[in-house]
C-alpha cells in the first residue's frame, strides 16, 4: 500500500467514525424551550411599529403593558400588568392609571409612569402602521403632551370623547401598548427618531424575557428576566428557529430537537399525532376567510342575491377536505373567543334555496369576476364556489393575482367579488366591527380604503350608527349584546359571506404544558410554559 | 521612411505595458457587465407586479399612509432618476435598507452569503473529488459496468427532484439513523458559541479551537453539502467523461500507447492534462450555480443562505434586498469567469 492509499484509507475511516458518532442527539434541556416556526414575517421588533404575527410574539414576551391578557385565562379579558389599578372619570374621557411599584426594566432602570406616557406618546408621534390603534382615541402628535401625561406615579390619558373603557383597555393590550424604557431608548436616538432605528433590532422592556438576538429568517433567542415582577419564568431560554418547511419541522420535533412545531401541514399533523410523545393542540385564531360582493354591481346589490351567495358555499365540504384541521366554519365578523362573538352559523350549502332567491331577484345568466390572491387554499375555495355557482346559472371567472394586482383593484372598488382573509388588529370587537359594518361616507371621494364596507361600496344601512353606539357602551354585558345584534343583522343583510375561521394547530412534545398561541385575541406567550 | 520610423517609436513610447492593458480591459468589462446587470435587475424590480408600499404598510392602511410611504421610497420620481440614485448608492456599497427587516441590505448579505459560500464550497469539493475521477474512469472503461454505474449516477442526479432527495436524506440520515444533524447550520446548544470572524462556522470554530462546535456544524453541513455535491458531480462526471473520450480517441494517445507508455501516464499525464481547460469552465459554472444559493436545499435544511434570502425578499416585495442579492450573485459570476480565464492561462500556455 503506497502513501496515498494509506492516507485515503485513513481519511475514509476517520470520516465514517466521526459521522456515525453524531447519532446520539440529546433532547432539549428542561429549562429551555425550542420552537420551530416561520418567522420570516418579522420586520421590526419596535412595538410602536411591529404589526406582524411573529413580531407580536416577541413583543408579548419582552414588554409588559399597562394592562395585559393572562395566557392561562384569556377569556377573563384584560388584567392589571404594570398598572396596578385605574379609575375612570365621570365623563368617561379620562383614565388614571396607578403604576405598580418596584418594577424594573431589563436595563435596571425603574419602570415609571413617565416611561408609560413616553411609550404611548412615542407611538403616536412616530405614526407607524399600527398607530391608528391609539390615534382612534383622538391622540395626535400635537396633543399627546396634554392627552397622555404622567403625574408622579400615575399615568393620565384623556380621549377626545367618551369610549367604552373596555375598548380603550383592550387596545392597550395590543403590541403598541408596550411600555419601553425611556432612558435607554432615548440614549439611542438618532436624528430625532425617538430610538426607532435602534429599537427595530433591540429591546428595552420589562417583561418576562429579554431579547438576546433576532437574526432575520434564522432565529430569535430570548433569555428569562430573573427580576420579572411576577416571578422568573421556568423556561430560562427560548429559541425560536425559522424552519420554513413543514416536513423539516416535523422531523425536528420527532427527533426531540424542538419542543413545539407551529407550522405543520395537515399531512404532517396527522403523521406527528400518531407518534408517541407528541400531542396536537388546536387554538382558534383571528383570521377569517370571506367573500365580498361589490355593491356597485347592479345584480350583486340586490338583497336576494346577497342572501343567495351565502347558500352557494359548501362550508362543510371544504372544512372536511382541503381545509381540514386548518379552518372551522364561522359566519360572523367577530372571531370566536372575541368579546361579543356569536356562534350562530345559519347558512349551509343549499343550491335550491340559492336558486329560489336568484329567481326572486330576477337574476339570469349572471357573469362575474372574482379576485383571488395566489394562495392555494383561497384558489381552492374560489374553485369550489365557481362550481356551485355554475349549478345555479352564474358564471364565475376567477382572476388569480399578486397582492398588488388583486388588493389594488379591491381597494379601488373595481372587483365584482373578492375572496380573501381578514385578521383583527387588536383584541376588541371594534377592530372588526369598525371595518366590516362601519362606513360613514360611502362616496368614492371618501377613499376610506381601510374599511372593508367602503371597499365593497356598501352603505351599511344603520349598522354604522350601531357600531358607533357599541363602542361607547360602558356596560360589558350590554356591549356584548349590542355586538351580537349587529352581527345578526350583518349576517342577513351584508354583502359579506364570512365562511371560515382559522385554527392553529401546534404539535408539542408531551412534556410541554401551558402552551398558548394567544387564540384570536393576542399572541403566543412563553412565560407560563413548563416542561 | 525616417518619419514613419519616428512615429512608430513615438507610439511605442506612449503605449502601455501589456498587463496594464489587460487589467484595464478586464476592469472595463466588469464595469459594463455590472452596469448592464444593475439596469436589468432594476427594471425588472420596477415592472414586477408586486407593491413594495403595500408590503410595508399592510393591506388595511389608509390611503394617506400609503401615499406617505410611496413618497418616502421615492417611487414618485422618474425611473431614470431612481436608477441614477441607485447606481450612486451601489457605488458607495450602499444597497439601501431592507424594506422588511429595517437592516442595511449589505449587512444582511454579509450574514447570509458566508452560509452559502460554506455550503457551496464543500458541495463543489465533493462534486469535483468524486465527479472527476468517476468521469475519467467511465471514459477509460467505456461500456464496462463502471461506465454504466457512472451513467446511472449521473442520470439519477439529473432527474431526481432535489426537494424530494433532500427530504429523503433528512428522513433517513437524520430522522431514522440520527447520523447527521438536522435542519439549521448548527445545533441549538451551539448557537452563537463561537465568535463570528469569517461567518463560516467551520472556519470560525477551527479558529476558536472549539472542536465541539466544529463537529456539530460539520454534522449539519455534511448532508446538504453532499446533496449539492451529488448534483454537481452528476454534471461534472458526465462532462469529464465526454471530454476524456474525445481525447482518448486522438492520435497522440495511440502514439503514446504504441511507444509503451503506462496506461496511468497516458490517461492522467496526457489525456487528462488536455481537458483541464474545459473542466475548469464546467467546475466554475457548477460552483457559480451553487453560490447563487440552491433555494430548495436551503429551504429544506433551514439554511440561511443567499438563495432563500433573495427568494423570501422577492415574495415579500423587498426590492432593495432582491437587487442587492442579485448584484452580489452577478458579481460572483463575473469574478468566477475572470478566475477561469486566469486558470486557462496557467493550464494552456497558448492562452497567455
Amino acid at each position: 500500500m503506497n502513501t496515498i492509499s494509506k492516507l485515503l484509507t485513513g481519511a475514509a475511516i476517520g470520516l465514517a467514525v466521526s459521522v456515525t458518532s453524531f447519532s446520539a442527539i440529546a433532547e432539549t434541556p428542561a429549562n429551555m424551550l425550542v420552537i420551530a416556526h416561520r418567522i420570516d414575517d418579522i420586520t421590526t421588533v419596535d412595538p410602536a411599529e411591529s404589526f406582524e404575527f411573529a413580531g407580536s410574539d416577541i413583543s408579548r414576551n419582552i414588554y409588559s403593558r399597562l394592562v395585559n391578557l393572562d395566557p392561562n385565562d384569556l377569556a377573563a379579558g384584560y388584567q392589571p400588568d404594570l398598572a396596578e389599578s385605574w379609575e375612570v372619570s365621570e365623563d368617561g374621557m379620562t383614565i388614571t392609571f396607578t403604576m405598580r411599584e418596584g418594577v424594573t426594566f431589563h436595563s435596571g432602570n425603574p419602570v415609571r409612569a413617565e416611561d408609560a406616557a413616553f411609550s404611548l406618546q412615542r407611538a403616536v408621534i412616530l405614526d407607524k402602521t399600527p398607530a391608528f390603534i391609539l390615534t382612534q382615541f383622538g391622540f395626535t402628535p400635537e396633543n399627546v403632551a396634554e392627552t397622555i401625561r404622567a403625574e408622579g406615579n400615575q399615568l393620565i390619558i384623556t380621549t377626545d370623547k367618551r369610549y367604552a373603557t373596555s375598548f380603550i383597555l383592550n387596545c392597550l393590550t395590543a403590541t403598541i401598548g408596550a411600555v419601553v424604557d425611556k432612558e435607554l431608548v432615548m440614549a439611542n436616538e438618532v436624528d430625532g427618531d425617538m430610538g426607532n432605528a435602534w429599537l427595530q433590532t433591540n429591546s428595552a422592556g420589562s417583561g418576562p424575557y429579554k431579547l438576546d438576538s433576532w437574526k432575520p429568517n434564522e432565529s430569535v433567542t430570548m433569555s428569562s428576566n430573573p427580576d420579572y415582577y411576577d416571578g422568573a419564568p421556568a423556561m430560562e431560554r427560548v429559541i425560536v428557529r425559522h424552519v420554513l418547511e413543514s416536513a423539516s419541522q416535523r422531523l425536528l420535533l420527532e427527533r426531540g430537537d424542538v419542543d413545539i412545531a407551529r407550522n405543520l401541514n395537515p399531512e404532517d399533523i396527522a403523521g406527528a399525532s400518531a407518534m408517541e410523545g407528541i400531542r396536537i393542540e388546536d387554538e382558534l385564531k383571528g383570521r377569517l376567510m370571506y367573500i365580498a360582493l361589490n355593491q356597485k354591481h347592479p345584480e350583486l346589490s340586490k338583497p336576494e342575491v346577497r342572501q343567495a351567495f351565502k347558500y352557494l358555499i359548501d362550508y362543510e365540504g371544504m372544512r372536511d377536505s382541503f381545509l381540514k384541521g386548518q379552518y372551522t366554519i364561522h359566519q360572523n365578523f367577530l372571531p370566536a373567543t372575541y368579546l361579543g362573538a356569536s356562534e350562530e352559523n345559519p347558512f349551509s350549502y343549499n343550491l335550491e334555496k340559492a336558486k329560489e332567491l336568484l329567481d326572486a331577484a330576477g337574476v339570469e345568466g349572471l357573469e362575474i369576476e372574482i379576485g383571488v390572491r395566489e394562495a392555494q387554499e383561497r384558489i381552492e375555495i374560489g374553485q369550489s364556489f365557481q362550481n356551485a355557482a355554475a349549478q345555479v346559472g352564474i358564471t364565475v371567472n376567477i382572476t388569480v393575482g399578486t397582492a398588488k394586482q388583486i388588493l389594488g383593484r379591491y381597494r379601488a372598488r373595481e372587483l365584482d367579488v373578492y375572496l380573501g382573509a381578514w385578521g383583527p388588529d387588536y383584541p376588541d370587537p371594534q377592530t372588526n366591527a369598525g371595518t366590516f359594518a362601519y362606513n360613514p361616507d360611502n362616496s368614492d371621494e371618501a377613499q376610506a380604503t381601510g374599511l372593508l364596507a367602503w371597499r365593497n361600496s356598501w352603505d351599511t344601512g344603520g349598522l354604522t350608527e350601531k357600531v358607533e353606539a357599541a363602542v361607547v357602551e360602558n356596560d360589558r354585558d350590554t356591549r356584548i349584546q349590542m355586538y351580537q345584534d349587529i352581527q345578526a343583522e350583518f349576517r342577513e343583510t351584508s354583502p359579506f359571506v364570512v365562511m371560515f375561521q382559522q385554527i392553529e394547530q401546534s404539535a408539542l412534545r408531551d412534556n410541554v404544558t401551558d402552551w398558548s398561541t394567544g387564540q384570536a385575541v393576542t399572541s403566543a406567550a412563553y412565560w407560563q410554559v413548563t416542561k | 521612411m525616417a518619419l514613419s520610423e519616428e512615429n512608430r517609436k513615438g507610439r511605442d513610447r506612449a503605449s502601455l505595458p501589456p498587463w496594464v492593458k489587460t487589467t484595464a480591459l478586464t476592469m472595463g468589462s466588469i464595469a459594463v457587465t455590472m452596469l448592464g446587470l444593475l439596469f436589468v435587475t432594476f427594471i425588472i424590480g420596477r415592472v414586477m407586479p408586486i407593491d413594495p408600499v403595500l408590503a410595508i404598510v399592510g393591506e388595511r392602511a389608509s390611503q394617506s399612509t400609503y401615499d406617505a410611504v410611496y413618497l418616502e421610497l421615492g417611487l414618485d420620481k422618474p425611473l431614470v432618476v431612481q436608477f441614477a440614485y441607485y447606481i450612486w448608492d451601489v457605488l458607495h456599497l450602499d444597497f439601501g435598507t431592507s424594506l422588511l427587516n429595517a437592516r442595511p441590505v449589505s449587512e444582511d448579505i454579509a450574514r447570509v452569503f458566508p452560509a452559502t459560500l460554506e455550503l457551496a464550497t464543500l458541495g463543489i469539493i465533493i462534486g469535483v473529488v468524486i465527479g472527476v475521477p468517476l468521469g475519467v474512469i467511465a471514459a477509460v472503461r467505456k461500456g464496462s459496468w463502471t461506465d454504466q454505474v457512472a451513467r446511472v449516477v449521473a442520470l439519477v442526479g439529473y432527474s431526481m427532484p432535489i426537494f424530494w432527495l433532500g427530504l429523503m436524506g433528512l428522513l433517513i440520515f437524520y430522522g431514522i439513523l440520527g447520523w447527521v444533524g438536522g435542519p439549521g447550520r448548527v445545533g441549538i446548544f451551539y448557537v452563537d458559541v463561537v465568535p463570528s470572524v469569517t461567518g463560516l462556522i467551520l472556519v470560525d470554530a477551527a479558529l476558536d479551537g472549539n472542536w465541539d462546535v466544529f463537529k456539530n456544524a460539520f454534522s449539519h453541513i455534511i448532508l446538504p453539502a453532499s446533496l449539492l455535491g451529488y448534483f454537481s458531480l452528476a454534471y461534472i462526471s458526465r462532462m469529464t467523461r465526454s471530454f476524456m473520450l474525445e481525447q482518448l480517441s486522438a492520435e497522440y494517445i495511440t502514439t503514446a500507447r504504441v511507444k509503451g507508455m503506462s496506461e496511468w501516464d497516458v490517461v492522467w499525464k496526457h489525456a487528462f492534462k488536455n481537458i483541464r481547460v474545459q473542466l475548469v469552465t464546467v467546475i466554475a459554472l457548477s460552483y457559480a450555480g451553487l453560490l447563487e444559493g440552491s433555494v430548495l436545499t436551503e429551504i429544506i435544511f433551514s439554511w440561511p443562505g443567499i438563495g432563500s434570502y433573495i427568494t423570501t425578499a422577492l415574495l415579500s416585495a423587498d426590492m432593495n434586498a432582491v437587487l442587492g442579492g442579485t448584484v452580489v450573485v452577478g458579481l460572483i459570476f463575473i469574478l468566477l469567469n475572470i478566475f477561469s480565464d486566469l486558470l486557462y492561462k496557467v493550464f494552456d500556455p497558448r492562452a497567455k
